[in-house]
């Protein structure tokens, strides 16, 4: 498809990875290529594919062209990817995980205006531990009826995810940082994770750090979500938060999403599934996908044309006048894609 | 290899139970043996002395003990038949003294009205969590909550009426952890088949009774296969017995999504511990928030009611802005749980009334009005209705 745009540039260009991924993945990611084309984005992309191959030593594993990609490119940006039922092997997302220590989730949740819901000014970002916690995959039956799960919390995980949140929350100018726990009955294990939190929270005064219980987090959150800034939690409660807070915003074809591993890979992608009924159908809504690039331009400090873009899309849906069924109304991804762009090159 | 040393794991984390404490370790193993129930409530103890029954009263920490005492106060001018034995925790304590006496007081009681107990992190990992002792020991697997739009408060969502079933002794909250190596912490979350089964069974038998369509069991078994798998499938099996109620499954960040944009949707929703505790609390705060909704425990052989959400409130104790809404509420569940049907019927009223005919609300709500005055209306709107009062 499109495997190296070579744009003119004044800025220098940088190689991003690109996996578009299953169903609706191809089409939203050329939607996307075309926006920062058109955006004029110093950027070059790398096509990928990475499905499942079993390696020597019969361990599944991303195929090594794509794995050599991201590390030379230390830049990710995925589409959806499909988890076949019986296919043998664990879910993609989970062996990209493993692949490149993803630890981070990042998912900033900021009302759109012009798709309504019943909640405004949502503007807060869930940091969510991605490697450990409750989705350790340790489980066993110890005797018949009885199933014991192991949630797993370690020191390092936790220091490291805290250091993330804070150095997330100076970068982007967020003002406070909140760890969202539930230590009143998980003593040891959230006691853990908090502990740290709190010595990380010491070295950035900077930064208001405060801590609130899991189920006071959502009672407030459904009533006033304007009360939070950046969350940071272990895995489980961050995979329920961080898809509470996209619902606030509208759902999941509208959030963006970010990984970030230990070695500085960046994973960025969009999180809703692969729409298998309408891929190929140009009806798909590339704006997950679209913001998850936003959001890595800005990881790239490419600001500007972040801005730029963001501008452009936000604009769009507020105008309703070219939306996707999604959305709310009828127009095809194409044309979709066409007025953000013809937007984008207004702007400059 | 892995399982034997789950099963150490396990083993080492039961032995300092011992003693008085056999009903966890039997509860552990999942051999709880409670016989197959088919009616979803209890029978209440015999009232005692001269037709008056007696419930065990827990004040707790934060706004529990001021609201408690405006419940006595509302019962004591509607003259009603029941008298509290007043037990208290001190959460500061390290012992469990108090505990012990308070669950005492619940086991020769039957029932008890609560209010909630702060968990202090000062204190030391072992010392658990006091509520979640009371629920364990008392094997109170069943949390109630029901959740529904009250016309006189402004919310974002409208129309909303749904029963919540939480399983409530076992799952996350098991409360065995350890430090296998320093630095790396386990905490072992318990499904058991017995647990499950007896939570859906409870779960369908209530919608069946309430009249309602439809069961939504919670879960997150795409990822805890074996665990939340398990539960699953025994809510599956129940569901079979009931073929006059819809049964669906949703997972957990998929159903939080679904609640904060459509949640008309769900009727009633059974789940483990967990998912229990954040989507109750998404739930209420749906609703109104913490100060409205009631919370109900219920057991094989006891019954515990206190509010939905369970907070402390520390911040606005002793300030008289609390709203007594939810301890209101739940002590008529008590009172229907009692079978003083008309006691409570008349307090709820006289509660929802002022709520929503004479929208005195309090400040949670939006409102201005004080506890005491928001008490108050309650007490005159029941003189109003002409029942048998004492003075005001």
């Amino acid at each position: 498809m499109l495997s190296n745009m070579n744009m003119p540039r004044l800025a220098q260009m940088q190689t991003v990875t690109l996996i578009p991924g299953d169903g609706i993945g191809p089409e939203i990611s050329s939607a996307v290529v075309k926006i920062f084309q058109a955006a004029n984005a110093p950027v070059s992309w790398e096509e990928r594919n990475v499905t499942a191959i079993k390696g020597p030593g019969g361990r599944w594993m991303i195929p090594p062209d794509a794995k050599e990609s991201m590390d030379r490119s230390k830049i990710g940006l995925k589409g959806p990817l499909k988890t076949p039922i019986a296919a043998g092997h664990p879910s993609m997302n989970l062996l990209l995980r493993k692949t490149f220590d993803l630890y981070a989730n990042v998912r900033p949740c900021i009302s759109i205006e012009g798709y309504k819901t019943p909640y405004t000014d949502v503007d807060l970002v869930t940091i969510r531990e991605n490697t450990e916690g409750e989705y350790s995959g340790i489980e066993h039956q110890i005797v018949d009826g009885v199933v014991q799960s192991i949630k797993l919390i370690t020191e390092n995980a936790s220091r490291r995810i805290a250091e993330y949140a804070f150095e997330y929350a100076r970068n982007n100018q967020r003002s406070s940082v909140t760890a969202v726990h539930k230590a009143n009955i998980m003593r040891m294990s959230d006691g853990l994770f908090l502990r740290k939190c709190r010595e990380v929270a010491e070295s950035y005064k900077d930064i208001k750090f405060t801590e609130m219980y899991l189920d006071t987090v959502c009672l407030n959150m459904v009533q006033d979500p304007t009360q939070f800034d950046v969350l940071v939690m272990p895995n489980l409660y961050g995979d329920i938060l961080s898809d509470l807070c996209a619902g606030l915003i509208g759902g999941l074809g509208v959030t963006p999403s970010g990984n970030i591993g230990a070695n500085g890979v960046a994973i960025f992608e969009s999180v809703h599934g692969t729409a298998p009924d309408i891929a190929g159908l140009d009806l798909a809504n590339p704006t997950a996908l679209l913001l998850s690039g936003v959001m890595m331009l800005r990881h790239m400090g490419l600001h500007d044309h972040a801005h730029k873009i963001q501008k452009a899309c936000f604009d769009t849906i507020r105008e309703k006048k070219v939306l996707t069924k999604d959305l709310g109304g009828n127009s095809k991804c194409s044309e979709f894609t066409a007025d953000i762009c013809r937007r984008v090159q207004d702007l400059d | 290899m892995a399982a034997h040393g789950a099963v150490l794991s396990l083993c080492r984390f039961i032995k300092p139970f011992g003693g008085g404490r056999l009903g966890n370790t039997v509860k552990v193993f999942g051999t709880t043996l409670t016989s197959h129930r088919n009616k979803s409530g209890l029978n209440p103890p015999p009232a005692k002395y001269g037709g008056r029954h007696t419930v065990t009263l827990i004040p707790g920490d934060g706004i529990g003990p001021e609201l408690l005492n405006h419940v006595r106060e509302v019962f004591r001018f509607s003259c009603v038949p029941v008298d509290f034995e007043v037990v208290h925790v001190n959460s500061a304590l390290e012992t469990d003294d108090d505990m012990n006496n308070a669950i005492t007081a619940i086991r020769r009681n039957g029932v008890a009205l609560k209010g909630n107990i702060e968990t202090k992190h000062t204190l030391p990992a072992s010392v658990k969590s006091r509520n979640n002792v009371l629920r364990t020991s008392l094997d109170l697997y069943a949390n109630v909550m029901h959740c529904q739009s009250l016309p006189g408060v402004q919310t974002r969502h409208k129309n909303i009426d749904i029963m919540i079933i939480r399983e409530n002794t076992e799952g996350e909250y098991s409360s065995l952890e350890h430090e296998s190596v320093s630095g790396v912490v386990e905490s072992l979350k318990i499904i058991t088949r017995n647990n499950s089964l007896r939570i859906a069974e409870y779960a369908f038998q209530l919608a069946r009774d309430k009249g309602r369509r439809r069961v939504t069991a919670v879960h997150k078994a795409n990822i805890m296969k074996l665990g939340d798998g398990l539960f699953l499938q025994c809510c599956k099996e129940v569901a079979s017995g009931y073929p006059d109620i819809t049964f669906d499954s949703m997972i957990v960040d998929n159903t939080t999504m679904q609640l904060v944009s459509k949640p008309q949707q769900f009727d009633v929703m059974v789940m483990p511990n967990l998912y229990g505790n954040v989507v109750s609390n998404v739930c209420a705060g749906l609703v109104g928030g913490p100060g409205l909704v009631p919370g109900a425990n219920y057991g094989r052989d006891y019954a515990v009611f206190e509010t939905a959400t369970r907070n402390t409130g520390k911040s606005i104790a002793g300030r008289n802005i609390a709203n007594p809404t939810a301890l209101l509420l739940a002590s008529c569940m008590m009172l229907d749980h009692l079978e003083l049907n008309d006691h409570a019927t008349s307090i709820r009223n006289a509660v929802l009334t002022t709520m929503n005919e004479t929208r005195l609300h309090t400040a949670d709500i939006g409102g201005q009005g004080t506890t005491l005055e928001v008490v108050q209306s309650i007490m005159r709107i029941i003189q109003s209705k002409g029942q048998l009062t004492s003075e005001f």
